[in-house]
């Protein structure tokens, strides 16, 4: 069984004792755990199923590179499923449940599948749901949905809180290992800014477990002299619980904090920080992985790689087994047999698939008393949810049982491959290490930044070099290298004066035993989380899948959560081997990232709930929030669709709003239209090339309605220009336009027109603009009094400065409405006091606020255009009977060229029309016209669209307008639109003008 | 995500403060231009793999618009230069030769 | 018209680790021109009473302020009441130079964000680098806040002032606010 022992592990504090739940089992644990050790501590070795099989899955691994010990964390608001247990720090309370069973982890309904593995091989989903077609909806789909995925998605809003934090820094070092410290020394004595992250809680990565000395003492004392030198430094700055999850270009990386995961309960803190990291130089001192071996029956429960439970021993006090079977094909698992016999557990055999072991480490192990069998290998693993013994035999054989030997544990070592992700993420190019059967940096193509240069440095084990002499040299070289890549100045200094063990030559082993037969070969798993075993890899070769990417998509092999951290390199291996090809010619799927998963909400930042996306509010925002304003969002304004009244639906409030200003009055908050000041002697020829109107023959204090059209020819925004004096004029865009259109006209005067005196400001926010509509809107204004407002002193498409009721203001005779209207601008700082003036003062005339909704009715019983409705970015303005608008004294304009080309020039173009129904009713908004015949599909012929569509309250009738082929031609005749349930409606051709078509209402 | 350096205002500008603004050194047609002319200036576009010239705006910033010169390939950047030019200015393509001898781009080189 | 002018937020304010506040009415003036040109230089010099800024930086003279925006671009900040005259000042100085001078009090909000550890609030939503090394007291810089564009400057060693356009004042205050909570401290700079 797997338990805690006397002797404390290191990061232990034996004095803190925690209690947690797992599959609400109370359990406890100590301060400085992992769940993944507290756990075993507690005999749990069973965490948790495979994907495909439901196989039993305990821990293999003590760091991020576990594939099976994920669990769902927490409930509701923080409930996250697929939470590594090896990386979860253990707090008091934590609650986790194991994943991907039914009805229970000890009896899964699902695991009938490992019995039909036979019949689930690799690619078993391509082949088996491709025919017969007809079942793909409602059989296979709903099959595969029913057993897709891992853990459950949470369904509660996510309680925590998420931050960015932006670092730019000289030097980023990813790993707080031992060679990442020595880096981060060198950088730091050179003056650089450097920034170290280290994904976990502790400093110094694995070598206190491994042992050794760096200048003449243990790796442990050292690491806390390095941790106190750098402490003084203030351009070096040192954050643990920060993963590296991605380098990117032009020296842009990711680390993905963990403020809170081990404090739940700590306050206020942020859950996650995300730190986005601009770096000159980038260097990666991220250690390896060891790699699993591949013989039958390797995914049992209690089979572990041999160095994690070194890690379980020595840093947590935790044995995973009493009787451990140590199988390796290098020296390091002897470290791993060594320091379990010290703990004065059993081990019964080491079983060294080398033809010799001679190192001092095997030496050591012999004088121990530990019994070494080399040549040997594992024939098959025995047991259920637990190992109960191996059969050993010969590697060179077919896997004849030699012996059996009772153990509940197997530690297993396949070797140590550099992690390499840093290297690769941005293109970094890999070479195949023979000596070390391993892939590692190749230096002559590292990944290149902004200056073409080499971006990322790797040292250390992530460089390959993993015995702690090497690996301590080769951080001193680098670390010089990446320093001065890092803009500082960096001499070569010799490395530290280190002691460790020499080590024998690592003999690559990739299935054991090297003849195993299918039996054995459909039992060896590659990938423990997506079930891929080498039989899979091999029948992947076997069908034609011989690229390393193809095999990876057809046998899923590296692509569940871990991304192959324990399984690429041996299901290449097995890949090269099946395919007869050396494996740097097979070569490697590419690293990308985030190294581990990481939240999602991290990569959302501050952005959710109320700051999910910035809303923009008009000075008179509040008044519409204290009357009831039903909000629409128009871009990222939010504007009044109605004010619906006590007892009101909001289609009453619309019909209403539109009936009083018809005959009473309105207030709109039109504040949202941009604004834009252009300004300049060329301002008048600017504005002719911007408008297909002529501008520049405007009169100040006059108005005129203007369209613009990109090069295309497009309509892309319209709205009324005012000449304010000879020099400057001031333009009103839609309402989403105004920062698009002052862009456009920087575009043009920067980039085309540069020698050209114009200047523009946009001004949008600097004024409230308010339209006051109706019959009754003159009165209003002549009460509040301050300037003449009558036909004479301002007539329709006139402006003029003066005081209205004390406000300075602007007042603008343009009506959008067909009702006699003035849109009136002040400062934005009187916004609310002039519309509360005019609210005040307007109550004898019948005043009523009005929405965007009345305000489109409005528009479209008088056929007026609304941008966004009528154009789609297809539309040209002849398109829409605006021909009038369209100079034609001017040589040049923007869209010009573009309108005469054949296709604009068509004849057979929808152009603008309004529609009506028979019956009165309202035409469903976009609903196609269908004219004679079908098309190559089989389908109607379409000749036409409705653009807009309201029920008028003035007419009492459904009105539209829509673009009908040919319209403007047909008027009278009935087209058919076509519903969506196969029903037509008929409807007629009409003007769109439905309301006082001579404009008596608006000239008074 | 690319940094680039906006030559008026000086600032190393990460691409969440730019937007692309697609080729540079487009010659504009207009009325009385040929289909053929016309079409090329709508929608001819190189598409290089190596070195290519575009144009950026400081969106998030100063608010002009710049050039700038990298290889699409590498995304090394070459340099980044003023808006009002109709062509790459010789220190650019001084910087592109010592990097990519023997580069070409439409008319340029 | 009202006597008090009503600025977005009316000068709410927010004391977390770090303490974040609207600042209420603000004078601001745009100016446009040739920032190159030595005439220009002078006129505007001359209406304010403040030397012409160099790039990406901010002068200051008692509650007057002239900050770089683009090399065509200036801008005044001044009382609230002042802003209408001393845009007239300029413009009369500027007379006969193609030039653009508009009053933009209102069209933005201002915020000071003051305390020790102000720096990392807004490194927490601006791409800038903001290590004392890089970015000092007089130093302005238009970037990006979270989702919106925003333009800061350091008026001193603990206290940086932001402007952003009115109608996102709330989502600005919203954003800082958020990264001023405490609980939220990161200990970088």
């Amino acid at each position: 069984m797997s338990t805690r022992l006397t002797r404390a592990g290191r990061l232990i504090d034996p004095t803190r004792p925690l209690e947690f739940r797992f599959n609400g089992k109370r359990l406890r644990g100590f301060a400085g755990d992992t769940l993944a050790s507290a756990l075993l501590a507690n005999d749990q070795m069973l965490v948790g199923r495979s994907f495909k099989y439901h196989r039993p899955r305990g821990i293999v691994a003590s760091g991020a590179e576990e594939p099976n010990a994920l669990v769902n964390m927490g409930a509701e608001g923080r409930f996250e499923p697929n939470q590594r247990a090896t990386t979860t720090e253990l707090f008091d309370g934590l609650s986790a449940t194991s994943q991907n069973h039914w009805p229970s982890l000890e009896y899964d309904i699902g695991a009938i599948n490992t019995h039909l593995a036979r019949f689930l091989p690799a690619g078993f989903y391509y082949k088996m749901f491709i025919h017969p077609r007809p079942f793909w909806k409602h059989v296979y789909e709903p099959f595969i949905r029913q057993s897709a995925g891992l853990g459950r998605a949470p369904k509660a809003r996510d309680a925590d809180r998420y931050e960015h934090f932006y670092a730019h820094v000289d030097l980023l070092i990813i790993g707080g290992g031992v060679a990442g410290l020595q880096a981060a020394l060198t950088a730091g004595r050179a003056g650089r800014r450097v920034l170290v992250i280290e994904q976990t809680p502790h400093w110094g990565g694995r070598a206190p477990v491994d042992g050794g000395e760096i200048d003449g003492q243990p790796t442990e004392a050292w690491i806390g002299d390095a941790l106190a030198a750098l402490s003084e430094m203030a351009n070096v700055t040192l954050r643990n619980r920060t993963m590296g999850a991605g380098i990117y270009d032009h020296g842009y990386a990711l680390g993905y904090e963990r403020v809170s995961d081990h404090a739940p309960d700590g306050g206020d803190a942020p859950r996650h920080r995300l730190w986005r990291i601009r770096a000159r130089h980038i260097l990666s001192a991220t250690g390896a992985i060891e790699r699993p071996l591949s013989f039958a029956g390797n995914d049992l429960p209690g089979v572990m790689l041999a160095a994690a439970m070194r890690d379980y021993l020595v840093d947590y006090g935790v044995s995973p087994g009493d009787r451990t079977v140590v199988v390796t094909n290098n020296d390091d698992a002897y470290r791993t047999a060594i320091a379990l016999k010290e703990a004065g557990l059993e081990v019964p055999v080491i079983a060294d698939a080398r033809d010799h072991a001679t190192g001092p480490l095997a030496e050591r192990a012999r004088g121990m008393g530990i019994r070494v069998e080399t040549g040997m290998g594992i024939a098959a693993v025995k047991g259920g949810k637990r190992v109960t013994g191996v059969a050993l035999c010969a590697q060179a054989g077919e896997g004849a049982a030699r012996e059996y030997v009772a153990c509940d544990a197997v530690a297993m070592s396949g070797g140590w491959s550099p992690v390499v992700h840093f290297w690769s993420h941005c293109g970094g190019k890999l070479t195949w290490d023979r000596a070390g059967a391993m892939f590692r940096p190749d230096a002559d193509h590292p990944p290149t930044g902004q200056d073409g240069l080499p971006m990322v440095t790797a040292a250390g084990a992530a460089n390959g070099a993993m015995m702690l002499d090497a690996c301590m040299a080769d951080a001193v070289a680098q670390a010089r290298l990446a320093t001065i890549a890092a803009g500082g100045k960096a001499r070569k200094t010799a490395p530290p004066e280190v002691e460790c063990a020499a080590e024998q030559a690592i003999e690559p082993v990739w299935i054991m035993p090297q003849g195993a037969p299918i039996e054995a070969r459909s039992k060896m798993w590659l990938d423990f989380q997506n079930d891929v075993k080498v039989s899979d890899v091999q029948l992947a070769a076997r069908e034609g899948y011989e690229s390393v990417e193809h095999t990876k998509r057809y046998t899923t092999l590296g692509m569940a959560t871990d991304q192959g951290k324990l399984s690429n390199i041996n299901g290449l291996a097995v890949l090269s081997d099946a395919l007869n090809a050396e494996i740097p010619a097979t070569g490697t799927t590419t690293f990308r990232p985030p190294y581990t998963p990481i939240s999602l909400a991290s990569l959302g930042g501050e952005a959710h709930g109320e700051l999910f996306q910035p809303i923009r509010k008009t000075p008179i925002h509040d008044w519409g929030d204290a009357n009831g304003a039903d909000w629409e969002p128009v871009g990222l304004w939010r504007r009044a669709y109605a004010y619906p009244r006590d007892g009101e639906t909001v289609e009453q409030a619309v019909a209403r709003e539109v009936t009083n200003t018809r005959e009473n009055l309105g207030l709109l908050d039109a504040s949202t239209l941009g604004k834009i000041i252009v300004q300049g002697p060329d301002a008048g020829r600017f504005l002719d090339m911007l408008y297909t109107n002529m501008m520049s023959t405007l009169k100040p204090g006059r108005c005129r309605y203007g369209l613009m059209c990109s090069e295309n020819g497009f309509l892309i925004d319209d709205g009324v220009v005012a000449r304010i004096d000879d020099q400057t004029f001031l333009c009103h865009t839609t309402t989403g336009g105004a920062e698009r259109i002052h862009g456009h006209m920087e575009e043009w005067l920067q980039t085309e027109w540069w020698d050209w005196k114009v200047y523009t400001a946009n001004v949008t926010e600097q004024f409230a603009q308010i339209a006051v509509v109706g019959p009754n809107a003159r009165k209003l204004l002549e009460k509040l009094g301050g300037m003449d407002v009558s036909p004479e002193a301002l007539p329709f498409m006139a402006w003029a400065d003066g005081q209205i009721g004390g406000f300075d203001i602007r007042a603008y005779r343009i009506s959008f409405s067909g009702e006699l209207s003035y849109e009136i601008a002040v400062p934005a700082s009187q916004g609310r006091a002039f519309w509360d003036a005019l609210m005040t003062a307007g109550q004898e005339f019948g005043v009523m606020a009005y929405g965007t909704e009345a305000l489109h009715i409005m528009r479209a019983e008088k056929g007026f255009i609304m941008i966004g409705d009528e154009t789609d970015g297809t539309v040209i303005p002849q398109d829409l009977g605006l021909d009038w608008a369209i100079s034609r004294k001017k040589d040049d304009y923007l869209g010009k060229r573009a309108q005469v080309r054949s296709f604009m020039a068509n004849p057979e173009r929808w152009k603008l029309v309004g529609l009506e129904t028979l019956d009165g009713s309202v035409l469903p908004d976009g609903i196609y016209a269908v004219g004679q015949g079908r098309n190559a599909n089989g389908q109607a012929n379409v000749i036409g669209r409705v653009t807009s569509t309201y029920h008028s309250p003035t007419l009492n009738k459904g009105i539209a307008m829509g673009l009908i082929q040919r319209g403007p031609e047909r008027m009278g005749e009935v087209v058919e639109f076509a519903r969506t349930d196969g029903g037509r409606i008929p409807a007629r051709i009409v003007s769109p003008v439905f309301l006082d078509p001579e404009g008596e209402r608006q000239n008074v | 995500m690319l940094v680039l350096t906006c030559p008026y205002c000086g600032v190393a500008a990460e691409e969440t403060e730019l937007h692309a603004g697609g080729e540079a050194h487009l010659k504009r047609f207009g009325p009385g231009a040929s289909d053929e002319d016309f079409t090329g200036y709508l929608f001819g576009r190189e598409n290089p793999k190596g070195v290519h010239f575009e144009r950026w705006l400081h969106a998030n910033g100063c608010g002009k618009w710049f050039h700038a010169a990298r290889c699409t390939a590498t995304l090394e950047l070459f340099g980044t230069y003023s808006a009002q030019l109709t062509e790459p200015p010789e220190p650019i393509r001084k910087a592109i030769s010592a990097k990519r001898p023997g580069w070409r781009w439409r008319e340029f080189s | 018209m009202s006597d008090i002018p009503a600025s977005a937020l009316n000068a709410a304010r927010y004391a977390g680790y770090v303490t974040v506040a609207e600042m209420g009415p603000q004078g601001m003036i745009t100016i446009r021109g040739n920032l190159r040109s030595t005439r220009f230089r002078k006129a505007v010099a001359d209406a304010t009473g403040l030397t012409c800024p160099k790039q990406r930086r901010i002068e200051r003279k008692g509650d007057i302020a002239l900050a770089w925006m683009s090399p065509d671009e200036l801008m005044v900040m001044c009382p609230h009441a002042d802003a209408p005259a001393l845009a007239g000042a300029v413009m009369a100085a500027l007379e006969g130079m193609h030039s653009l001078v508009q009053v933009m009090s209102d069209a933005r909000a201002m915020f000071s964000i003051s305390g020790a550890d102000a720096r990392e609030v807004l490194a927490k939503l601006a791409p800038v680098d903001l290590s004392p090394d890089a970015f000092g007291p007089g130093d302005l810089r238009r970037t990006r806040l979270a989702q919106i564009a925003a333009a800061f400057w350091m008026e001193d060693t603990e206290e940086f002032r932001l402007i952003c356009f009115r109608s996102v004042a709330g989502y600005a205050y919203g954003v800082l606010t958020n990264a001023a909570r405490p609980g939220g401290e990161v200990g970088y700079f």
